[in-house]
């Protein structure tokens, strides 16, 4: 049978190349340093807990991808937070599990778990800018059309529950649409539309459920930036919603997401920890 | 003339996050500051922010007639008559000296000697741098004086109001003069329930306090808002305009959350005429930075913790001064001498230049917890003019003329000005240096 391409190597590299660019012309202070402890970290720990569970094989492209997404997003000037933010983003796909599988994307659960514990981590929502749109516009796209039309709905559903949100919000203000504009166009929102609640391990398995996720998170965090005056609405959100999935699963049920699949079936794992 | 700023504020609360100071050792002697009297219309705002809690002072550059001036500032709560000061412009001054863009100074030695550097102290170079009545008729307006005050020289009314309409009315009719488009700004802060904060110079009290010049009027709030507006600023503002926000906090650096955040290019080595023309310097440089940045970044200055500096354009702030501008945790610190180390207070400082078009909204903050310090600090680097009498000293000469084109090269890519200018006036004669590569040297004709 023909083996489906993994859409994890797509992207590994369009992280990676997000990273690069990021350092290079945006000034996202993402040093080599934190950069290779936080790679190596994730892959230490994917590896111990990989023996922990028994797991018949070690797989580092999820790690990777978790890695590659704490370089975009995490700031702090020490490095043992560096290593506990990882630590703890990794190990959450093997320790916070509901019906066999993670409950939380692992970068954005290591973020939120640190702000609001020990603190000494920040992200820098506005670092993007808009000037990045149309490079990760086409980067999230690309990636949409080629591996994961699918899934892709909750990122529209996302983008579009959102949009409505700071339109309705600016024309009941009765503000220029420069204001949702500038809103919608910052690399943070698109990063998060395209990268992190697309994460098709941790949303639910119907596209109903898909939808009602991504109009919940949409909402949550408009109430964190408008309401809370936080900043990082959509990670606190993400993580707020993330334990919902188990339940929308059973009143909305659908056929669990494969990284790969071949066709027309293939044994099917349980326990999945990618 | 008409001026608005403002405040609001955000929580996040990260714990507080030790970790010592970078220790990196400029041994250069500070000769220059470029302050904020550089820059026309630029408006300089302290925040002083820890858990929710805001003391914002604005310092205006207002320079025309009292009765002129007048400023609108939505703020997020009422406002009883406490929480309103007004303080000493020299407070901010100092605030500005301390943080301001700096140049420091090595004199190289003779290179037959076995020391390359050596320093020497430089002196400073100076651098020029009827109520009831009224009420009635607000009331009939839709608007509510929730309460008026006379503070220092001003005269303050707190303002809430139910449409812009008729807000705008009131002010005209109380002699504000109100930019076009300000009615349909007036109407988004108050749909988010804003109150407005309106002062105008009390000629009387100005006269009978003395001041011939308008102070820095303080407030202090609660509210989760971390967030200055400026978009009633950019209504009546004749082209963009400059901001330097000094933020004064415990944990770390401060960022906008809704723009990007930039250093300025910092600690490069540039050809020492710049010494002469440091401030000119310092504007090219930032308006050429903006440029790159499409007007659309604000810009970190300096970030450091208030309690040294290195090398430093002016004496850290005394916990009395820290206090004064709103520094409200420094509770044991009133009247003491200041130990180094023990203030607890992080500055940073940050520079916009902005307008409504690439602006668009009201800046919003976050307190970080890096406590990394940033200055923006500039290197001159003397060569060596005794007698040159060994072997070395022609390696010298033929690496000065490489470092000083690569100086001359680093200030046309920062500042935006002609290299042939630049090469001129470091009397580099237009010529490219000599190349250290063998096969130039090889053919050289004499």
């Amino acid at each position: 049978m023909q083996r489906q391409r993994d859409p994890r190597i797509y992207q590994i590299a369009t992280l990676a190349a997000l990273v690069a660019y990021g350092a290079s012309r945006l000034d996202l202070e993402i040093l080599l340093a934190p950069a290779a402890v936080i790679v190596a970290t994730a892959l230490a720990t994917q590896f111990l807990c990989t023996k922990l569970f028994s797991l018949p094989r070690f797989d580092p492209r999820s790690a990777l991808i978790s890695s590659l997404s704490l370089c975009l997003l995490l700031r702090t000037d020490s490095m043992s937070l560096v290593v506990g933010t990882t630590v703890i983003a990794i190990a959450s796909k093997f320790f916070l599990r509901i019906d066999g599988r993670h409950v939380f994307n692992p970068t954005n659960f290591g973020l939120v778990a640190v702000m609001a514990s020990v603190g000494g981590i920040w992200v820098s929502p506005g670092q993007w800018g808009t000037g990045a749109f149309f490079a990760l516009l086409l980067a999230g796209i690309g990636g949409l059309v080629i591996h994961r039309a699918s899934r892709s709905d909750v990122t529209y559903a996302f983008i579009g529950f959102y949009a409505a949100l700071v339109v309705g919000r600016t024309l009941w203000l009765g503000d220029p649409l420069a204001i949702p504009l500038h809103h919608l166009q910052n690399g943070a929102f698109l990063l998060f539309a395209f990268f992190m609640i697309s994460d098709p391990k941790t949303t639910p398995d119907s596209r109903a459920g898909r939808i009602l996720f991504a109009l919940m998170v949409a909402l949550g965090a408009g109430f964190v930036h408008f309401v809370l005056f936080e900043p990082n609405g959509f990670l606190w959100s993400l993580v707020l919603f993330a334990p919902t999935t188990p339940i929308i699963n059973r009143l909305l049920p659908g056929e669990r997401y494969q990284w790969c699949r071949r066709r027309p079936a293939m044994r099917l794992s349980q326990r999945s920890y990618a | 003339m008409k001026r608005s700023m403002t405040l609001l504020g955000i929580s996040l609360v990260l714990a507080t996050c030790w970790s010592s100071p970078t220790v990196r050792a400029f041994c250069g002697f500070y000769v220059a500051k470029a302050d904020a009297k550089l820059f026309n219309r630029a408006s300089q705002v302290v925040l002083v922010r820890h858990d929710n809690k805001t003391v914002i002072t604005m310092a205006n550059d207002f320079q025309g007639d009292p009765t002129e001036f007048a400023v609108v500032i939505p703020v997020p709560t009422f406002i009883e008559r406490g929480q309103i000061h007004v303080t000493n412009k020299a407070l901010i001054d100092h605030l500005d000296a301390f943080t301001a863009p700096r140049l420091v100074e090595y004199f190289d030695q003779d290179p037959c000697m076995r020391h390359t550097l050596m320093e020497r102290a430089m002196p400073l170079a100076a651098q020029a741098p009827g109520v009831a009545g009224r009420r009635s008729r607000a009331k009939a307006l839709g608007v509510s004086i929730e309460a008026s005050y006379t503070v220092g020289e001003y005269d303050i009314v707190i303002l809430s109001a139910e449409q812009s309409d008729g807000l705008t009315t009131w002010l005209t009719e109380n002699g504000y003069r109100i930019p076009p488009g300000a009615s349909r700004v007036l109407a988004s802060y108050i749909r988010q329930n804003v109150r407005f904060f309106v002062a105008k110079v009390n000629l009387e009290e100005q006269s009978r306090l003395g001041f011939n010049y308008l102070r820095p009027i303080q407030v202090a709030f609660e509210s989760p808002k971390f967030m200055l507006p400026i978009r009633l600023g950019t209504l009546n503002a004749n082209g963009p305009q400059d901001l330097l926000l000094y933020a004064l906090t415990q944990n770390g650096r401060v960022e906008t959350t809704n723009y990007r955040t930039v250093k300025l290019p910092s600690g490069m080595d540039l050809p020492v005429f710049v010494k002469q023309e440091f401030g000119d310097f310092y504007k090219a440089m930032f308006t050429e930075q903006v440029r790159k940045e499409n007007m659309r970044s604000v810009f970190l200055e300096y970030a450091w913790d208030m309690s040294w500096c290195d090398p430093c354009a002016a004496d850290p702030l005394s916990a009395t001064e820290l206090r004064e501008l709103g520094v409200f945790w420094l509770d044991g610190g009133r009247g003491r001498a200041v130990k180094r180390g023990a203030q607890n207070t992080f500055v940073t400082r940050l520079h916009l230049r902005y307008d409504g078009e690439h602006f668009p909204e009201d800046l919003v903050f976050q307190e970080t917890a890096d406590r990394t310090n940033f200055q923006g600090r500039y290197v001159l680097r003397h060569a060596y003019e005794g007698a040159l009498s060994c072997e070395r000293g022609g390696m010298y000469r033929q690496e000065l003329a490489t470092r000083h084109e690569r100086e001359a090269q680093t200030l046309a890519s920062i500042t935006g000005w002609d290299i042939r200018d630049i090469r001129r006036k470091m009397d580099l004669s237009g010529k490219p240096p000599e190349s250290g590569s063998w096969w130039e040297r090889l053919w050289k004709k004499n």
